[in-house]
């Protein structure tokens, strides 16, 4: 138990950079986010913080420019405050529940040595990223837009996992806990649950490891949910036990917090978890973002400019991305980069005509292989979720 | 603050340390609410489970029904024991500083 303690006690190493770095050619993610305070965990570069404790912290759009995003600048997002370091040589992972036929406990090595080993591509995304530009207002972390990021996840497949222990004819859903707890005992621990399709999907990985090397503690050692083309709630940390069960988990996290109105959104149904009036927030939508500029940036008149960025879907994969310079009335298609996977982000980009001088308003938006496109108005609803409206900048050129 | 509020807090504070909790991440202590009455109270019982930058985050979000909502489901969904005298005093803290 000390080490508990210890792991959220023992966060020396604090850097605060606060709004000095960023004058120094560091730009915000966003216009209007004086403030913003640069802190770096153990092991972790500088990033926004949101909140110290759980441990809220935000990739600065320096840090999504990569293709991939480097562990130590990928966002970090904990519900409850105890957050155990774990020890490789004594964890356990338990699979049972009751719709499973045994109960089994894994060590790491076990699931590095007796399981098919796997990779995917994928974007793993906070359901309330871009909270914080939300209109109206919704009470959380008021994220910008770092709540995001792609890597490269390897490890095993869940269902292979699943099937060493045995699955029942009545199983519906799959729940999962990891080793972060609560502060107090009242307090919801945070366990998530996913219909038994998709935790049975080829793509829903135990992950061990991160861009090549072993998960971050702040991104879930040793193992975590990989869920692609989910949002991140789904993604436990620090996995402990799975179960397989005959009816729909009743926790918090399932029945009252990470739900949308019901019919509100496009995307997978969580039909167990459904009410007439609210559901389980489920796919990633549509979405694209440019990171080669901020709002406000600067550019030399005479010398072109090239804007670029990246968009992604829940899992259909990109089909154009287009840009107006003209505040939405006429589209242009960008350049479409390289297909990275179906559940990674695409790249774009495109040249901007710096001839003349004065402000530009530039819009990009993102349409999926689903036909799904992004959408100028928000879609209203209480937790701020599915943040995905077109993006527009103001650059200046002079 | 009447001594019924100085003895919750004091039982608050206990608590914190039985728990093992309240323990600060490195960084947190230079978040300080602003003085004004209820900050004891409000510092107290929110600083158990979360830093208070999640106040001031939301400073710009919620107003007093925001607040009033906010900390009761911290009381009804998260478990604070927050009695209610107390939980009337962190509120007009919050509606009124925040």
């Amino acid at each position: 138990m000390t080490n508990r303690r210890q792991v959220i006690a023992g966060s020396a190493g604090i850097l605060f950079l606060g709004a000095a770095a960023r004058a120094g050619g560091e730009s915000a993610s966003s216009p209007g986010v004086a403030g913003e305070t640069l802190v770096a965990l153990p092991g972790k570069k500088p990033l926004i913080k949101r909140s110290f404790r759980p441990p809220n912290f935000e990739t600065p759009l320096s840090g999504l420019k990569g293709a991939f995003t480097a562990n130590d600048e990928f966002f970090v997002r904990y519900h409850v405050a105890d957050i155990p370091e774990a020890d490789p040589r004594t964890w356990r992972l338990k699979i049972g529940g009751a719709s499973a036929q045994r109960n089994i406990e894994l060590s790491l090595m076990d699931l590095e040595r007796g399981f098919e080993r796997v990779s995917v591509p994928a974007i793993n995304q906070c359901s309330g990223n871009r909270r914080g530009l939300f209109v109206p207002r919704a009470g959380g972390i008021q994220w910008h837009h770092g709540a995001m990021g792609n890597a490269l996840w390897s490890g095993v497949r869940l269902r292979d996992v699943l099937n060493r222990a045995g699955i029942k004819g009545d199983a519906l859903e799959v729940v999962f806990d990891g080793a972060d707890r609560s502060v107090l005992p009242a307090t919801p621990d945070f366990i998530k649950s996913l219909p038994l399709e998709r935790a049975l999907d080829e793509n829903t990985l135990i992950a061990l490891e991160m861009n090549g090397s072993a998960l971050p503690h702040w991104n879930g050692a040793p193992a975590r949910l990989v869920v692609p083309g989910w949002t991140a709630t789904y993604w436990v940390k620090h996995l402990t036990e799975i179960r397989v069960e005959p009816q729909a988990f009743e926790g918090f996290w399932m029945k009252s917090a990470y739900r949308v109105p019901t019919g509100a959104f496009p995307g997978a149904r969580f039909a167990s978890q459904e009410t007439p009036e609210t559901t389980p927030i489920t796919e990633i939508l549509i979405n694209s973002m440019v990171t080669s500029h901020a709002s406000g940036a600067r550019l030399t008149r005479g010398q072109g400019a090239e804007l670029s960025g990246w968009a992604w879907d829940g899992g259909s994969g990109i089909s154009t991305v287009e840009f107006s310079v003209d505040d939405g009335r006429s589209w242009r298609p960008a350049a479409l980069g390289k297909d990275l996977g179906r559940f990674a982000w695409r790249g774009f980009r495109f040249a901007l005509d710096t001839s003349t001088g004065g402000s530009r308003s530039i819009a990009v938006r993102a349409t999926a292989r689903s036909g799904a496109r992004q959408p100028e108005q928000l879609t209203p609803n209480p937790s701020g979720y599915h943040h995905n409206i077109v993006q527009r900048l103001m650059l200046e050129v002079a | 603050m009447n001594g019924g509020g100085l003895r919750w807090l004091s039982v608050a504070s206990a608590m914190m340390v039985l728990l093992g909790v309240g323990a600060a991440s490195a960084g947190e202590e230079q978040v300080q609410l602003r003085d004004a009455r209820g900050r004891d109270d409000t510092t107290a019982f929110c600083a158990t489970c979360h830093s208070l930058d999640y106040i001031e985050m939301n400073a710009a979000v919620f107003d007093r029904a925001g607040w009033e909502k906010s900390v009761r489901k911290m009381i009804d969904k998260f478990g604070a024991p927050i009695p209610e005298e107390h939980a009337q005093v962190i509120i007009a803290y919050l509606a009124e500083n925040y």
